[in-house]
């Protein structure tokens, strides 16, 4: 058992280069490049050294290749990093596993040619494949965790990002709400509105809500909290862009809106605003 | 009644209750709903849907394109195995709430939709199916 596993590595050992070259014809002509966003050097260096690390593996590891085990440490740091710079680049997960299971090709045509047609070939190729394959769904695993911590990094700069409140005159806010109101991003709007209507020593707040897709009970309770807090500290709210699906939805769910001053655009809150600040536009 | 298409999704985490409303807002589009009708049926989805998160810690919607005497209508269907609910009746009150709310999503909910149904046993879970016509 020993020997014929040892001849995985000593093959692998022994035509590296060959095994390479192949490697990179088949990647030419494969998936991996369709993208056409990596240079062929690049495809070549990524290529060598992993390839230098898999023979290094084989070498060390006993008579079953385990990529678990800790002389495959070095192989599957080096794809760690691999599968987080493909998902940066945009790469899908079956373009990045491919550089893995490309390699079962190349590597099956050393092994024919140093073994021939025997079971001890069949025995080999099986064992590799094992092997190749759980390297390659190692790599898409691996993928999808980069994936993910992009969209959680996304998603935390969207709550620090949409939170701009505007001063639309002399002591009117203006508060434009966009997208989904989730409870998170809800409190970091309302503790910004407050500290604003402070800082600017203003009397009144428009909230408008005409990027906000859904009312529901949840987003009309937190908007009803901003209402109230904001009104404890002498501040009046309206809120506005109120469209008529959104208006009809609201009064079949019941939320009593009625205390709050509302306006179905951001136009009517402003001349309301300005009136009650004792101002009016007039046209020359 | 014939399923023309189905699908079910796990809601886990609130983040998910943003895909029930996404996809809710997709097959009221395809169903050729109005504008009000969409926005009632993914109304109803977000409150139900928060629900099972808020209230069970998780459960599953699925979503359903359903064909009876020519016409057609969105069924979802919202199921956990959370605690369950004892009374009924208070659960659909107006302004009754465990849990700090409005106390307004079980009944508004009922009356943004056609057909509402509600089963529930205290310790093995919730039910509520809601289906709104075009």
């Amino acid at each position: 058992m020993a020997v014929k596993s040892k001849s995985l590595a000593e093959i692998m050992k022994q035509h590296r280069s060959e095994i390479l070259s192949g490697w990179l014809e088949y990647q030419k002509n494969g998936a991996t490049s369709t993208n056409g966003a990596l240079k062929r050097e690049e495809i070549e260096s990524e290529s060598r050294e992993f390839l230098g690390l898999f023979s290094g593996a084989l070498e060390h590891d006993g008579a079953e290749p385990d990529m678990r085990s800790s002389a495959w440490s070095e192989v599957r740091e080096y794809l760690d990093q691999f599968s987080q710079s493909r998902a940066q680049a945009g790469f899908s997960p079956s373009e990045t596993a491919t550089f893995v299971f490309s390699l079962k090709q190349p590597l099956f045509d050393k092994l024919k040619v140093a073994m021939g047609e025997s079971q001890t070939l069949v025995d080999e190729i099986w064992r590799s494949t094992i092997l190749l394959d759980s390297l390659g769904l190692y790599v898409t695993e691996r993928y999808q965790k980069a994936r993910e911590q992009t969209i959680a990094r996304q998603q935390q700069e969207m709550i620090e990002l949409s939170t701009p409140v505007v001063t639309l005159w002399e002591g009117i806010l203006a508060l434009p709400l966009i997208g989904t109101l989730d409870s998170e991003r809800t409190q970091v709007v309302m503790e910004s509105l407050l500290q604003k209507i402070v800082d600017a020593e203003a009397q009144i707040a428009i909230i408008d809500i005409t990027g906000v897709p859904t009312v529901d009970t949840l987003v009309a309770q937190h908007l009803l909290k901003t209402v109230a807090a904001a009104r404890l500290m002498g501040a009046e709210c309206i809120i506005s862009g109120i469209r008529p699906q959104i208006a009809a939805t609201i009064v079949h769910l019941g939320v009593d809106l009625a205390g709050v001053t509302t306006k179905a655009s951001l136009a009517d809150a402003l001349r309301v605003a300005l009136d009650r600040n004792g101002l009016h536009i007039a046209s020359r | 009644m014939p399923v023309e298409r189905n699908e079910t999704l796990a809601v886990n985490r609130s983040e998910d209750v943003v895909l029930v409303r996404a996809k809710t807002r997709d097959w009221s589009i395809s169903l050729g709903f109005t504008i009000v009708e969409q926005t009632k049926m993914v109304t109803a989805a977000s409150e139900l849907a928060r629900n099972l998160v808020v209230h069970a810690g998780g459960g599953t919607v699925r979503l359903e394109t359903i064909n009876s005497e020519q016409r057609r209508g969105l069924r979802l269907t919202f199921e956990d195995q959370g605690p369950g609910i004892a009374d009924i009746q208070q659960a659909l009150r107006d302004g009754f709430s465990s849990k700090g709310g409005l106390g307004l999503g079980l009944s508004g909910s009922k009356r943004l939709v056609n057909e509402f149904d509600i089963s529930s046993t205290p310790g093995e879970g919730t039910r509520i199916c809601i289906v709104r016509w075009k």
